[in-house]
């Protein structure tokens, strides 16, 4: 980003919203501000309309308060309950429909590749699990098949949230849902492994229950997009409206998990991206 | 690839010398797309469409567009597109009858985001039994997703309205997407003479900044675009937002006029204009059309012919005007469904003078025998109506 360009004219400070005016003096563009930060200055997502104890909204505001370069990032999202979001996160962000999230990330990364050849531009796609994992899988792996340079991170919440709580393929096995009435049927799909057959360079998965792992998750993910190849993270975001457990619970719940062993940090980091990492701490060292 | 000097538009559209050319219709595209200054193309195999996007292929080989891929369906395509063409890009693209329907989810989408793309549609049949052969069944499905669509009668008009398109689509008062249609095979596969302006001229370069909506590159202001998602809103807020912003979509393509009389020289053609009997006709309906007129001349009836040349908009007064002392008014088209006779009906007054016939599917030519037959049979009808038969 031209640094000036979000700031306001002379003469209209006082017509725009507060929020606005807060994002130009505190905002996060250009200072690599990072999770560690968070409450020292105006973050990228506003108020949201999310429910009490969302799970999505923890990890949408812990995942853009990582990117590496907020200035020059644009978002992707697809329908659902994030898609609800985006319209109030202060990054250019695009919603058209419902499935379509990495072919339409394709298109734009490379045309902004065409446009600004001496200046990264992170395209991040965020979608739900029903966007990347059922509706969109063809063309969220396809993007990594043609080793599109995009970060993809899937809102895990196991369900269809924003139309009522069906069934999604992310949902696990035996749990009762809309469109699920005796439960579902076969596991929670493992995109994780989809993702590194497919060949994605980087691959995580996390939660907002350890907000360190996944900006380092988000940050890895972003940079390598850059140079190495595509990359995914997946984010457990459970949902208290649908799975019915109190908003305090959303956290609780997620280290339960792990306990248990229902859900498992993992990450993945192809030869040719750690080659990468090691070389970004080298210079980093020197 | 030979270099090529950015021309104005008017000259290079109207006054640089053209040389005369034998080629397909699949080459006439190429031949626009490598004038146009397009920087991305993205393909996905359909028959008749294949060809063509060979041939845009081979033209990013040479260096005439800056990237290019085949991607892994028409939907895909299509969402790829929108993505490269919010990003700032000139993108073109072309599919055919089933992958039209497959991508059809995007196409308001395009339109909705106020969006300059180019798509060629090769026009075919679309149901069962299977079918390859020429039928242009999806333009009547596409009427109303918001795109400017112009329907090519032979490859001299694909060309054109193809570089064209580009110059309507991006004018700052439309910036809509035009889809440029043609009869599969019988204008993509079949050659033809198509006079070509000069190889070393092109388009000046899409400017996103002339875009009467953001382009999404964390360049252009505001930062944050909208402040409230419309969806949460009460019924009312969002009902006017959505209504106000259909209303502007409509209101550009009744905008497009303007600039489409300027570049096609009118949203239609006559000839004859005097006769008593007037066929309405686009794409190649129109050339078996001038065959049935010669065919009627040869037994003494004059007949007229109007070509309308772009479908949306609809050149409703022009056609008022061109048919008002008519008694007869014939719509032949490649189709089953009729939608060029419902949109001839919906336009004029007294339309019991309207004949929506005949309609060839399935993937014959159309036999100007037939419009022959269809007119005569239309003047029969009245004359025993008229004699109270």
């Amino acid at each position: 980003m031209n640094k000036p360009i979000f700031q306001i004219s002379p003469g209209f400070e006082e017509i725009m919203p507060p929020e606005y005016r807060d994002l130009v003096a505190n905002g996060p563009y250009g200072k690599g501000f990072g999770v560690g930060d968070l409450g020292a200055y105006k973050e990228l997502v506003e108020e949201h309309p999310l429910c009490a104890g969302c799970g999505l909204a923890l990890s949408i505001r812990l995942a853009l308060a990582s990117l590496p370069n907020p200035e020059d990032t644009v978002v992707v999202g697809s329908t659902g309950c994030s898609s609800l979001v985006f319209p109030q996160v202060a990054l250019h962000n695009i919603h058209s429909l419902f499935g379509n999230q990495n072919a339409v990330a394709s298109g734009l990364k490379r045309a902004l590749k065409l446009r600004f050849p001496d200046k990264e531009k992170d395209v991040v796609v965020i979608a739900g699990d029903g966007a990347t994992a059922d509706i969109g899988l063809d063309m969220v792996m396809q993007s990594w098949f043609r080793r599109e340079r995009i970060t993809t991170i899937m809102l895990d919440n196991e369900a269809y949230a924003n139309t009522g709580g069906q069934e999604s393929g992310m949902s696990r096995q035996g749990t009762v849902l809309n469109m699920a009435p005796t439960g579902k049927k076969f596991p929670k799909a493992s995109i994780p492994e989809v993702a590194q057959a497919a060949g994605c360079a980087y691959v995580a998965a996390t939660s907002p229950a350890h907000p360190k792992k996944l900006e380092k998750a988000v940050r890895r993910a972003v940079l390598i997009a850059r140079e190495v190849g595509p990359t995914y993270i997946q984010l457990l975001s459970p949902c208290p409206t649908n799975y019915k457990f109190k908003p305090h619970e959303t956290i609780p719940l997620i280290k339960q998990r792990e306990k248990e062993g229902t859900f498992q940090n993992q990450e993945y980091i192809s030869e040719e991206a750690q080659r990468f990492l090691d070389s970004l701490e080298e210079a980093r060292k020197k | 690839m030979s270099r090529q000097q950015i021309a104005d538009p008017q000259h290079l559209l109207f006054e640089a010398p053209r040389h005369q050319s034998f080629i397909t219709g699949s080459e006439a595209v190429a031949e626009a797309v490598k004038r146009a200054n397009v920087d991305m193309a993205i393909a996905y195999p359909i028959t008749p469409q294949s060809e063509s996007m060979h041939l845009v292929g081979e033209l990013y080989e040479q260096g005439y567009i800056k990237d290019f891929y085949r991607a892994e369906n028409e939907f895909a395509v299509m969402a790829a597109i929108h993505g490269a063409s919010l990003g700032g890009g000139r993108v073109f693209t072309a599919t055919s009858g089933p992958g039209t329907l497959r991508a059809m989810e995007m196409f308001p989408v395009w339109a909705g985001a106020r969006q300059p793309i180019v798509c060629a549609f090769m026009c075919r049949g679309v149901s069962l039994p299977p079918s390859i052969q020429p039928e242009n069944i999806e333009m009547g499905m596409l009427l109303d997703t918001g795109m400017l669509m112009l329907h090519a009668e032979d490859g001299q008009d694909f060309h054109d309205m193809i570089l064209k398109g580009f110059v309507v689509a991006e004018q700052p008062d439309v910036h809509l997407p035009v889809g440029v249609f043609v009869d599969g095979f019988f204008a993509t596969h079949t050659k033809d003479r198509v006079m070509l302006p000069p190889a070393d001229l092109k388009l000046p370069p899409y400017d996103p900044r002339s875009a009467p909506v953001p382009t999404f590159d964390m360049e252009t202001p505001p930062m944050r675009v909208t402040r409230d998602p419309l969806l949460n809103k009460s019924n009312f807020i969002s009902g006017s937002a959505n209504a106000s912003w259909h209303q502007e979509i409509l209101a550009a393509a009744e905008r497009s006029r303007r600039h489409l009389r300027k570049c096609l020289g009118g949203l239609l053609e006559v000839q004859n204009p005097g006769a008593k009997i007037m066929i309405v006709a686009s794409g190649t309906a129109v050339s078996q059309s001038r065959e049935a007129l010669r065919l009627l001349r040869a037994e003494g009836m004059e007949v007229g012919l109007i070509k309308i040349k772009s479908i949306r908009p609809f050149p409703e007064a022009e056609l008022a005007e061109a048919t008002d002392h008519a008694d007869l008014i014939v719509v032949p088209e490649f189709n089953a469904g009729g939608w060029l006779g419902r949109e001839v009906k919906a336009a004029l007054d007294n339309n019991r003078r309207v004949i929506s016939a005949p309609r060839i599917f399935g993937g014959m030519s159309m036999p100007p025998g037939l419009i022959v037959e269809t007119i005569k049979g239309a003047m029969g009808t009245k004359k025993r109506t008229a004699a109270g038969v």
